[in-house]
């Protein structure tokens, strides 16, 4: 059944128990997305640190209002990417946006995408790209501000990406 | 308006749904519509519940596009050949379609725009030009404009923009929390500065039927115009401009069986007369010079460029279609859906109807809330099941916000469904609850 592929078990896990969620404080910085097609919302917080003299993600806090698909992915991605470098996560983002671009033809690094394999399923729905999509282009957006903030570059590509599948921003 | 025996589309087929018979014959209905006898998701039958979006089209509509652009093509109002005749005898046929079917003096009181959407934003720029040049329907600072917390965003942001091009203020009407206008302020608000108010007849999310005639009594005894959103409310044969009390009155087609690409403004002959134009362009002029222009009379006026002669045609044959069933049995049919529908959700736990939940003063839409199952998610279950409903704001956030609701699942009926598809929705819903865990 078609339903399974999206849905996947590992997906109605995390929507039913998301991970990191809550906004904490402190943080660099704080961005509010929306998906006007269907107005979910998300609310996300960037801390980083340095770590080897790269910034890092400290932490990723968040207030999500959606689907299961969108809670899920962002439930995902702060685990995916707490504590790696900056440059690193960018690497899981940018794997994941390719993911999901691909309408189910992609084969995902799993080294890189971890459980996120799982939305394999839903890249072959295209009215649900964007709710995988809301809380990714949220931190990519938070951390662009966050590294401005600190003076560093923001890393290539980051900001234009970012404003790509990102709908709204307030 | 009585519907004749038979109605002949252009085609000369015969509507083959017609007759005036007292209940509709919907499996005749059904075998109109070719779209409802495909399969979606893996062969299962297509249970269409998206009419409020958009409707399906007959046979008889589709062959009609068909056989204008096989047989008549040519632009309007200027090609001197005998295809430019015929054309232009097709569409200005269609406007008189529209005018019969609305109940207008005549046929120049019928605008062709592209849908409500440009209906409404040609009366905002249009009242707009008319402030720039100081016109007798312009507006001046200080000057209310009043809306309701229901509407579609296309009767909200033109009216927005409007205000803020004209420093005049936006009111609204709020919603009671079973989902009818709250009136209680109504001499506060509609008053001596009013100078438009612009109302949904019917709701596209909770389904209402708005007391449009009682607004615009009010609305005309402080001198305000009326302008009336019968998006949801014309695919039901439910327009009568002689009684609906509006000033100007916004259809589309593509909800009422008609092509996409093709609404309707229709407005009193003296307001169309004082309305500046829109769009400027080809064929809405009288004569121009370099430095002016002077315009042709309504319609034509607000009509330029080449317009969407085919769907205008389409448009015709969709109300040949509609006239041939009867807006009468189209209506009964879909409340009695309705009254089949509106008990079997309330009986589900957990689901919140939006709006009114009797079969009373409202149309074939209803939307709705699940416990624990998103609207998104809903409506993919539904849809892996051949089940087709909107989620989300359907276009009316503001609406949303005030049921303190962040979306919604809108499923919505027209003359082509069946109770069967009633219970595939129940069903279907009462399986996304199961899946999600919640039932």
């Amino acid at each position: 059944m078609q339903l399974e592929s999206m849905y996947q078990e590992i997906i109605l896990d995390h929507y039913r128990r998301p991970l990191h969620a809550g906004l904490r404080d402190p943080f660099d910085a704080q961005v509010h997305h929306v998906n006007p097609t269907c107005g979910d919302e998300v609310t996300l917080r960037v801390t980083l640190k340095d770590a080897d003299g790269e910034p890092a993600v400290a932490d990723v806090s968040y207030e999500a209002l959606g689907c299961s698909i969108s809670q899920a992915s962002a439930s995902m991605m702060t685990d995916l990417i707490i504590g790696k470098p900056v440059s690193e996560a960018m690497d899981v983002s940018a794997e994941f946006l390719r993911l999901m671009q691909s309408r189910g033809e992609a084969e995902p690094d799993e080294d890189l995408l971890g459980d996120a394999v799982a939305f394999e399923g839903v890249s072959k729905y295209p009215a649900r790209i964007k709710c995988a999509l809301l809380g990714w282009m949220a931190w990519k957006d938070a951390t662009a501000r966050a590294l401005a903030e600190r003076g560093d570059t923001p890393a290539p590509g980051t900001q234009a990406e970012a404003d790509d599948d990102s709908g709204e921003q307030t | 308006m009585t519907a004749p025996d038979q109605i002949m589309t252009t085609a000369g087929e015969p509507v083959r749904a017609g007759g005036t018979g007292p209940a509709l014959d919907v499996a005749a209905i059904r075998a109109d519509f070719p779209i409802l006898s495909r399969t979606v998701r893996g062969g299962k039958p297509l249970v269409y519940l998206d009419s409020a979006n958009t409707s399906q089209k007959p046979s008889q509509v589709i062959d009609t596009l068909t056989e204008f652009y096989e047989q008549h093509n040519a632009n309007i109002h200027r090609a001197t050949h005998e295809l430019g005749e015929e054309a232009t005898a097709a569409y200005e046929g269609a406007r008189i379609k529209v005018a019969q079917f609305i109940g207008a003096a005549d046929e120049t009181e019928v605008v062709f725009a592209k849908n409500v959407s440009e209906a409404i934003n040609l009366v905002a720029y249009s009242l707009g030009n008319a402030t720039a040049a100081a016109g007798a329907l312009g507006l001046r600072e200080g000057d209310e404009i009043v809306i309701t917390e229901m509407e579609h965003h296309s009767n909200i942001v033109p009216w927005q923009l409007l205000c803020e091009r004209t420093g005049a203020r936006l009111r609204w009407f709020g919603v009671t929390e079973d989902g009818r206008l709250d009136l209680s302020r109504a001499d506060e608000l509609i008053n001596p500065k009013t100078r438009l108010v612009s109302v949904a007849h019917q709701s596209n999310v909770l389904g209402t039927v708005n007391p449009v005639a009682e607004i615009a009594a009010r609305a005309h005894a402080v001198g305000a115009l009326v302008l009336a959103d019968a998006a949801q409310s014309a695919p039901h044969g439910q327009v009568d401009v002689r009684t609906l009390g509006a000033d100007l009155v916004g259809f589309t087609g593509h909800k009422m069986c008609g092509p996409t690409g093709i609404g309707v403004l229709w407005g009193r002959r003296e307001l169309l007369e004082q309305l500046p134009p829109f769009l400027g362009g080809g064929e809405m002029i009288e004569s121009v010079w370099m430095d002016h222009s002077t315009f042709a009379p309504p319609p034509h006026k607000f009509e330029a460029g080449t317009m969407p002669i085919a769907q205008a045609v389409g448009l015709g044959a969709a109300i040949d279609y509609l006239t041939a069933v009867g807006p009468d049995r189209v209506q009964a049919h879909e409340q009695e859906l309705l009254r089949h529908a509106l008990p079997a959700l309330a009986e589900i736990d957990g689901l919140r109807i939006l709006g009114p939940a009797e079969a009373i003063d409202r149309g074939g839409a209803i939307s709705f809330t699940v416990a624990g199952v998103h609207p998104h998610d809903l409506s993919q279950v539904l849809d892996d099941r051949g089940v087709a409903i909107r989620a989300g704001h359907h276009c009316a956030w503001p609406l949303h916000r005030a049921f303190g609701v962040q979306a919604s699942s809108r499923a919505s009926f027209y003359l082509y469904n069946t109770h069967d598809e009633v219970d595939a929705l129940v069903d279907g819903i009462r399986y996304a609850q199961k899946f999600f865990g919640v039932a």
